[in-house]
């Protein structure tokens, strides 16, 4: 039982002190003191609101913060009933009861942040407490709503579903990785449309938890970073009931060229690696099948937004003329040939079209499940041909609608699924 | 004086026979070490070439940038050139085994300093193994990361590196070796010392503005770097 090392004892106190729990809420953080608050309100109120009689609890899995985080999650634990408290009317326009305690416990379970291992001590948590659903929300999502708690627990709670994953509003080109790669990769190879198959909030049921929880191998590098897609990926490939549910407007944080690197090692480092274990099940999938999904759908957002086209040009051209050796031992010479012919376009006429990019994304697949060089490499070398892929979605999109964007993707995902035969003879010939 | 120079001559045929009895047997067991020794190297041969073809050797070699080198120098493949080394050595060993038989007091000096250099000759190929190794991952880890924060000239940083690197392992496989020792030392310290001082120069004139620009960037308040761009990936 790994989980008896991985939970403190201080820590397992607390979780017998709550006893079973209906609802368990995680979630992980690390220094993220200036934006916990409101969204431990948003969860508090979201429970209270929406299953006042059920019994909840906030587990808080932290990284290490050094600027008080934990401290912040445990003070806002509901010890008695609340009532009227003047201090919730300005903020959320509503009063808040409790009929219930609503506890909060923090728990550090390492000094420095790592997103699996955080999702396991949340999910050994809800194991331990029998807890019927299991929601995780990002603790810098700071445009949390208390509606999100409902939408994404009640599928789970109410309509026996396993995993319930979230649809956001976006504003028009963020999330360019997940429409660019993870959704249409997930979609081609798994044959589930998952929109967002690395969730920063989700739900599951309590069995999704506990065989979640026993089946990965957490040791594993790809385990500990990018746990998230696997647990879409355990999701999807095995018995469980999935849908989608739309939550509302979703704004990241600022992002820099290492959250980038990082970013891509979390998703498509996880989602190369679950390659190699499933390949009997995604390689006799042949066509997608639609997601139930729950909820309104709405528009992303139209704000314009600053982007320097000219230097993610620069960067795409510069990654493939000083990344060709590393090129070299991943593509085909096809591939390369045409990523350096795309490489002089100027950025008026510059086009990476959806199937060089389908196929630079399999063979950089194929590569990866080869171990041609080192992993990490792998997926690293893939950064500047996904900013080569960005600026030409921005340019593709610039002045499209909101169905142009919709139908872009579409298609994007149907040259993934059309060119899905094209990996599976990568994936056996490569040498 | 006839009969004299007939005992002589028979002496000395019957001395040479004697001789030649005396050596034969050792000349027989020599002929037989060395051909047992033919063949278990053989043997040592398929074995090794065996496992390397099992444990994939080819495809760290081709990591290591091993196989690059030796295609370009028109050598057989890594895994090939290591299952041939170990059947020399091996059968090398056994022949000069066999020599030892032979009770040549000149030889037996020779033949006890080979066998006390195989070892240090299988060090010299590790570190160059591993060397090589290194130098290929750091400087690709170097290279990879240079691109992706917009370094310019990321890929002769990365050659600086593989270039560093492998002449440090190859001097100390000379050192391991015994070959010129003083002088390789002497060499690679001035070597890398006149590298450290020529890039500390080409950095310090060349780069001054860049790093003007990039202390601005960090210690002046209100400067901040540019964004490379406002998208979230996720």
């Amino acid at each position: 039982m790994a989980e008896e090392t991985l939970l403190t004892d201080d820590f397992l106190r607390q979780l017998i002190n709550v006893g079973e729990v209906d609802i368990l809420v995680g979630l992980p953080t690390h220094n993220n003191a200036k934006t916990v608050e409101p969204v431990i309100q948003a969860i508090q109120a979201g429970i209270l609101k929406c299953f006042p009689r059920e019994r909840a609890v906030i587990i808080n899995a932290d990284g290490g913060s050094q600027d008080g985080t934990p401290e912040l999650v445990i003070g806002a634990s509901i010890d008695d009933v609340k009532k009227d408290d003047p201090r919730d009317e300005p903020r959320k326009g509503s009063k808040v009861y409790a009929l219930r305690t609503f506890p909060s416990i923090s728990t550090r379970y390492a000094r420095s942040p790592e997103p699996g291992t955080a999702l396991r001590t949340i999910l050994a948590a809800a194991d331990l407490l029998r807890a019927k659903a299991c929601v995780v929300v990002s603790p810098d999502s700071t445009t949390i709503e208390p509606d999100w708690l409902q939408r994404l627990v009640r599928p789970v709670y109410h309509d026996n579903f396993d995993l319930v994953s979230p649809i956001y509003r976006r504003q028009k080109f963020e999330g360019v990785l997940m429409r660019n790669l993870l959704y249409p990769m997930t979609r081609a190879l798994y044959g589930y449309g998952i929109r967002e198959p690395y969730a920063s909030e989700f739900a599951i049921s309590g069995r999704l938890a506990t065989d979640f929880l026993a089946k990965e191998n957490w040791d594993d590098e790809w385990c500990r970073t990018g746990a998230e897609i696997g647990l879409t990926i355990t999701a999807i490939t095995g018995t469980y009931r999935v849908c989608q549910s739309f939550l509302g407007t979703k704004t990241q944080p600022d992002r820099s060229a290492s959250d980038l690197v990082a970013a891509m090692r979390r998703t498509v480092g996880a989602l190369f690696w679950s390659l190699d274990g499933n390949f009997s099940i995604w390689s006799t999938i042949a066509r997608s099948q639609p997601v139930p999904t729950v909820g309104t759908p709405s528009e992303v957002m139209p704000e314009p937004v600053r982007v320097n086209r000219k230097r993610l040009q620069e960067m795409f051209a510069t990654g493939v003329a000083e990344l060709e050796p590393v090129f070299r031992s991943i593509l085909s010479a096809a591939t390369l040939a045409e990523l350096q012919r795309i490489a002089t376009l100027e950025v008026s006429a510059f086009n990476y079209p959806a199937d060089v990019w389908a196929k630079t994304v399999f063979e950089f697949a194929a590569s990866y499940h080869k171990s041609v060089i080192n992993r990490d490499h792998i997926v690293q070398a893939l950064v500047p041909l996904y900013r080569g892929r960005t600026l030409s979605f921005l340019l593709e999109n610039r002045d499209a609608s909101w169905e142009d964007i919709e139908k872009n993707v579409e298609s994007l995902c149907d040259e993934f699924e059309r060119l899905k035969p094209y990996l599976l003879e990568v994936w056996a010939d490569r040498k | 004086m006839k009969e004299i120079i007939i005992t002589e001559l028979t002496q000395a045929l019957q001395d040479l026979a004697r001789g030649f009895a005396h050596y034969l047997p050792r000349l027989i067991v020599m002929l037989i070490v060395a051909f047992v020794g033919w063949v278990i190297a053989y043997l040592l041969k398929v074995l090794v070439r065996s496992i390397l073809r099992l444990t994939r050797f080819s495809k760290l070699s081709e990591n290591s940038g091993a196989t690059q080198l030796l295609n370009q120098a028109a050598l057989p493949s890594s895994t090939e050139l290591l299952s041939r080394f170990v059947f020399w050595v091996a059968w090398v060993g056994f022949i000069l085994l066999g020599v030892s038989v032979l009770g040549i007091v000149g030889l037996q000096d020779y033949i006890s300093r080979f066998f006390l250099f195989l070892p240090r000759l299988f060090v010299a190929l590790l570190i160059l193994f591993f060397g090589l190794l290194a130098a290929n991952f750091v400087s690709r880890a170097v290279l990879l990361a240079g691109v992706n924060a917009n370094i310019r000239s990321s890929r002769l940083l990365s050659i600086s590196i593989r270039f560093i690197i492998s002449i440090f392992a190859l001097s100390m496989v000379f050192e391991v070796l015994g070959v010129a020792e003083q002088t390789v030392l002497i060499a690679f310290g001035t070597a890398f010392g006149a590298v450290m001082l020529g890039l500390a120069i080409a950095f310090g004139i060349g780069g001054k503005d860049l790093a003007r620009e990039f202390l601005e960037r960090r210690l002046v308040t209100g400067k901040k770097e540019e964004k490379e761009d406002e998208l979230s990936p996720l």
